[in-house]
């Protein structure tokens, strides 16, 4: 039963077709990679599937509904949340604000109840923010509760993402490169966060470069090149793929990938 | 005692000292005067910050909302003999309506396109208010009968001081609430970005109308206090310069502080009262006071004394 | 079909002067994305200098030229003193400093000049000239005359010359611009004189016509700016196109629909154009990436 599934997906930007005819299925409650060169469509994949873009053919069908075109915010109400390659943060608020606004799916909303603060207002904020404290600690974050998030270190800021959009309780998460700009020891810690929510039963879609942290964390890796799909398969078979090593992985990245599996 | 200051009205406990401490260092009743057009300019400023401060928005015609506040507290009971009171809460859901037919598209924009819009929307009203003539009694305005409650005639600038001052602590009370919510923070956020937000389930279109709506309800209300406390009400009260004026007046008190709008409001209202000798120069300064602000100051007057003082405003 | 020949013939000529408004306002945008609000007040000194000089015994011709000097200079300050040091604000926080320098001008015009209208003589006499049933005051073509004049001569300077050059690399990409040599900073101030010449110039041009005072600023911008919106803002093109138009829709709304709402005509424009088709008429589209 797939839970995520693109169907014959095309998107073009100004004449350059950025996805072209990419079709792909993932399954509930795994860890499901897409990888390919700079350029190849991953980010504009997961800005189809998170409702950012519009593709120009092909339908998206998430949890057996047809979401294609749907916007964001539609999307996250039925349980699909991402974080973003280029940092979304909200700068102007404290670490454990940003966390409380990923609760906001599940929070009740009024205008006048929110004007007046009933008191049903004060318990709801007090919840959000145990639910936002707790996903802070979740990504190793809950000493930095209060701080701006101005002012935490770039390593900081991935997790917050992480943990943000984890606090709106996904059910599927789409993590757009969270080890980028991490060195080996931050992306051991991410490799256990990302292991943590699969067991809490979060189907993971995650678009990498880091090929270690891929070949250990995949069930199912896509390979992406020129907008098109290249390979689908284990992480095994996509190591030994030759078409992949040519046009990705490279020499050195397969031996990368081969280290982390032996 | 900490939960008592860190509360998040704690900020208004001095404000509200102040207010009601004043009077005591009062001369005469045009202190009481210029004192009840800075609270009921601070009651509009405190709207228009929800809109700008909090969500990141602009609007350079929220003047227009003063204006149909002001207007329709002088034709409510000018040709409908409706009360006073009555057309106060009528004047705030013309406005309220306005704001959410007119917000629907002109929110869609961004930048200096949406600042341009809502310049256009501001001027259009003030240009409506005074070619209708017959209704409005065209550029020179119309009277505006006293407004009287339960017999009480609500006259004389010591009566307007308190309650100017009740409203405006009033409203922020409620803007403070609306801060401490979900949908505080989600106007926060949406300044910060508005992606995130979206994908985040917040109807961004929504809430930024939802802010739209409740800042023009602020400045309606602001208007139809102006209107009943002069006796009288100009198309100015509308027009592009009065919209400037209330931008000032957040920006100078600090974006995103509601205590600061109070200076703010302070400072734009006070400035042309000391400078009677220097009347003529008060456009000059004016436009001085906003550049160097924009320039030097962007966060205004209370945030930057609060960064001083090492606490958040 | 008089009365149609009358109203185009004054729509074409207040079009003129917002055309040149406007491209005063796409030149500046073009160099450094900043929308400037006191372009109006430029066409206010303009003509407002010219008359004080005039009334101060200065011969006209002389008054005129250090008034388009002095209008320049003014544009340089702004430059210099509002909008360099705010280099990198936002949008928002731009518009807002151009808003402030326009009232300062406008309060510093109050106090220097006075609060009253003031015009200058026809170039070419007062006697209206027939054409097809319609009175054509002389002044008129002068302004149209004129107009042109600047266009071509700004089309010129645009692309014959090196330092026009600068200033089509410097709005197509700032950073690639620095990066072959170009100051962009002296290229952004270049763009700010031009524009308060231009300015200057259709002040002197209209004065005779519509006379001026120290706020007629404030309109002339806004409209200045709704023809450049509905040309296609960044289109100089656009920017001339779009100001005869928003002249014609002016004159002719006035003429047949109702006069009182003549101002109100630019500000409808504006809220059109932005709700369906925010890149105006002439104006390239923007890919946004996430």
């Amino acid at each position: 039963m797939t839970f995520l599934q693109a169907k014959r997906l095309s998107i073009s930007f100004g004449g350059v077709r950025a996805i072209d005819d990419v079709s792909l299925a993932v399954e509930p409650g795994l860890v499901f990679s897409i990888i390919g060169p700079n350029g190849a469509g991953k980010t504009t994949l997961f800005n189809v599937f998170s409702g950012l873009y519009v593709p120009h053919q092909g339908r998206v069908r998430f949890a057996g509904e047809d979401i294609t075109g749907m916007s964001p915010h539609r999307l996250a109400r039925r349980g699909l949340s991402r974080t973003f390659q280029n940092l979304q943060i909200f700068f102007r608020m404290t670490a454990v604000e940003n966390v409380m606004v990923g609760r906001h799916r599940h929070e009740a909303t009024g205008i006048l109840s929110e004007l007046l603060h009933l008191p049903a207002v004060a318990r709801q904020n007090r919840r959000t923010r145990e639910a936002a404290r707790a996903a802070l600690g979740r990504v190793g974050l809950k000493t930095e509760a209060e701080r701006p998030a101005g002012s935490l270190p770039y390593g900081a800021l991935k997790r917050l993402e992480i943990a943000r959009a984890l606090a709106s309780e996904p059910m599927v998460l789409l993590l757009d490169e969270p080890a980028a700009g991490c060195n080996p020891v931050e992306t051991q810690e991410l490799e256990g966060v990302i292991r943590s929510i699969v067991k809490d039963g979060v189907t993971v879609v995650l678009v990498e470069h880091d090929m270690r942290l891929v070949m250990n964390i995949s069930d199912r890796i896509h390979v992406l090149a020129n907008g098109r799909t290249l390979a689908e398969g284990s992480a095994a078979e996509i190591r030994s793929n030759p078409a992949v090593v040519e046009a990705y992985l490279g020499v050195h990245g397969a031996h990368e990938a081969a280290r982390a599996h032996g | 005692m900490r939960a008592l200051v860190t509360h998040r009205l704690a900020a208004l406990a001095p404000v509200a000292a102040i207010i009601v401490a004043l009077p005591a260092f009062f001369p005469s009743a045009y202190y009481y005067r210029v004192a009840a057009l800075v609270l009921i300019f601070a009651l509009a400023a405190v709207g228009l910050n929800l809109l700008m401060g909090f969500a990141g928005q602009v609007s350079l015609g929220h003047a227009g909302f003063l204006g149909i506040g002001g207007y329709v507290v002088a034709i409510g009971p000018t040709y409908f003999a409706l009360p006073s009171w009555l057309c106060i809460v009528g004047g705030a859901v013309v406005s309220g309506v306005v704001a959410f037919v007119v917000g629907r598209p002109i929110l869609r924009l961004k930048g200096h396109y949406l600042a341009v819009a809502t310049l256009g929307f501001g001027v259009l009203v003030a240009i409506v208010l005074t070619n209708e003539a017959a209704w409005t009694g065209g550029p020179d305005g119309m009277s505006v009968p006293r407004l009287v409650l339960f017999e009480w005639r609500v006259r004389g600038s010591d009566t307007w001081y308190w309650v100017a001052g009740a409203s405006f602590l009033v409203g922020a009370v409620l803007a403070l609430n609306l801060i401490d919510s979900p949908t505080g923070r989600a106007l926060r956020a949406i300044h910060d970005s508005e992606i995130a937000s979206s994908v985040l389930a917040i109807d961004v279109a929504r809430k930024k109308l939802t802010v739209f709506v409740v800042s023009a309800v602020y400045a309606s209300v602001a208007g139809s206090y102006l209107a009943l406390f002069n006796g009288h009400v100009t198309p100015d009260i509308a027009g592009f310069l009065r919209s400037i004026e209330l931008v000032a007046m957040v920006v100078l008190g600090g974006m995103g502080s509601i205590a600061g709008s109070l200076v703010g409001a302070a400072v734009i209202v006070v400035l042309p009262q000391t400078l009677t000798a220097l009347h003529d120069y008060e456009h000059m300064v004016l436009g001085l006071l906003l550049m160097v602000f924009m320039i030097f100051l962007r966060r205004g007057v209370v945030p930057s004394l609060a960064a001083l003082a090492g606490r958040p405003a | 079909m008089a009365e149609f020949l009358q109203f185009f013939f004054s729509g074409l000529t207040v079009g003129a002067i917002y055309a040149l408004v406007a491209l005063g306002f796409t030149l500046i945008y073009n160099a450094s994305d900043v929308i400037n609000f006191a372009q109006g007040e430029f066409v206010m000194l303009g003509g407002m200098t010219t008359v004080f000089l005039g009334l101060a015994g200065v011969p006209l011709p002389l008054a005129a030229l250090v008034a388009v000097i002095a209008t320049v200079a003014v544009g340089l300050a702004l430059h210099r003193f509002a909008i360099e040091p705010a280099r990198g604000a936002s949008a928002v926080t731009l518009i807002m400093i151009t808003i402030g320098a326009s009232i300062f001008l406008r309060g510093a015009a109050q106090v220097v000049f006075d609060k009253r209208f003031h015009g200058l003589p026809h170039l070419f006499g007062t006697e209206p000239i027939r054409l097809g049933g319609a009175a054509i005051l002389p002044q008129s073509l002068v302004v149209l005359v004129g107009a042109a004049c600047v266009v071509v001569l700004l089309w010129l300077f645009i692309d014959r010359t090196l330092l026009g050059k600068a200033v089509i690399a410097t709005a197509a990409n700032r950073l690639a611009a620095r990066l072959v040599g170009i100051n962009t900073g002296r290229i952004v101030g270049l763009s700010f004189a031009v524009s308060a010449a231009i300015g200057a110039v259709a002040g002197l041009l209209v004065t005779p016509i519509a006379l001026t005072s120290y706020d007629v600023g404030t309109l002339l911008a806004l409209k200045g700016f709704a023809a450049a919106m509905l040309g296609g803002i960044g289109s100089a093109l656009g920017a001339v196109v779009g100001g005869l138009l928003l002249g014609m829709f002016e004159a002719f709304s006035a003429g047949y629909v109702s006069s009182k709402y003549k101002d109100a005509v630019a500000f409808l424009v504006i809220l059109a154009v932005l709700f369906a088709m925010p890149q105006g008429l002439l104006g390239r589209g923007r890919v946004e990436r996430v």
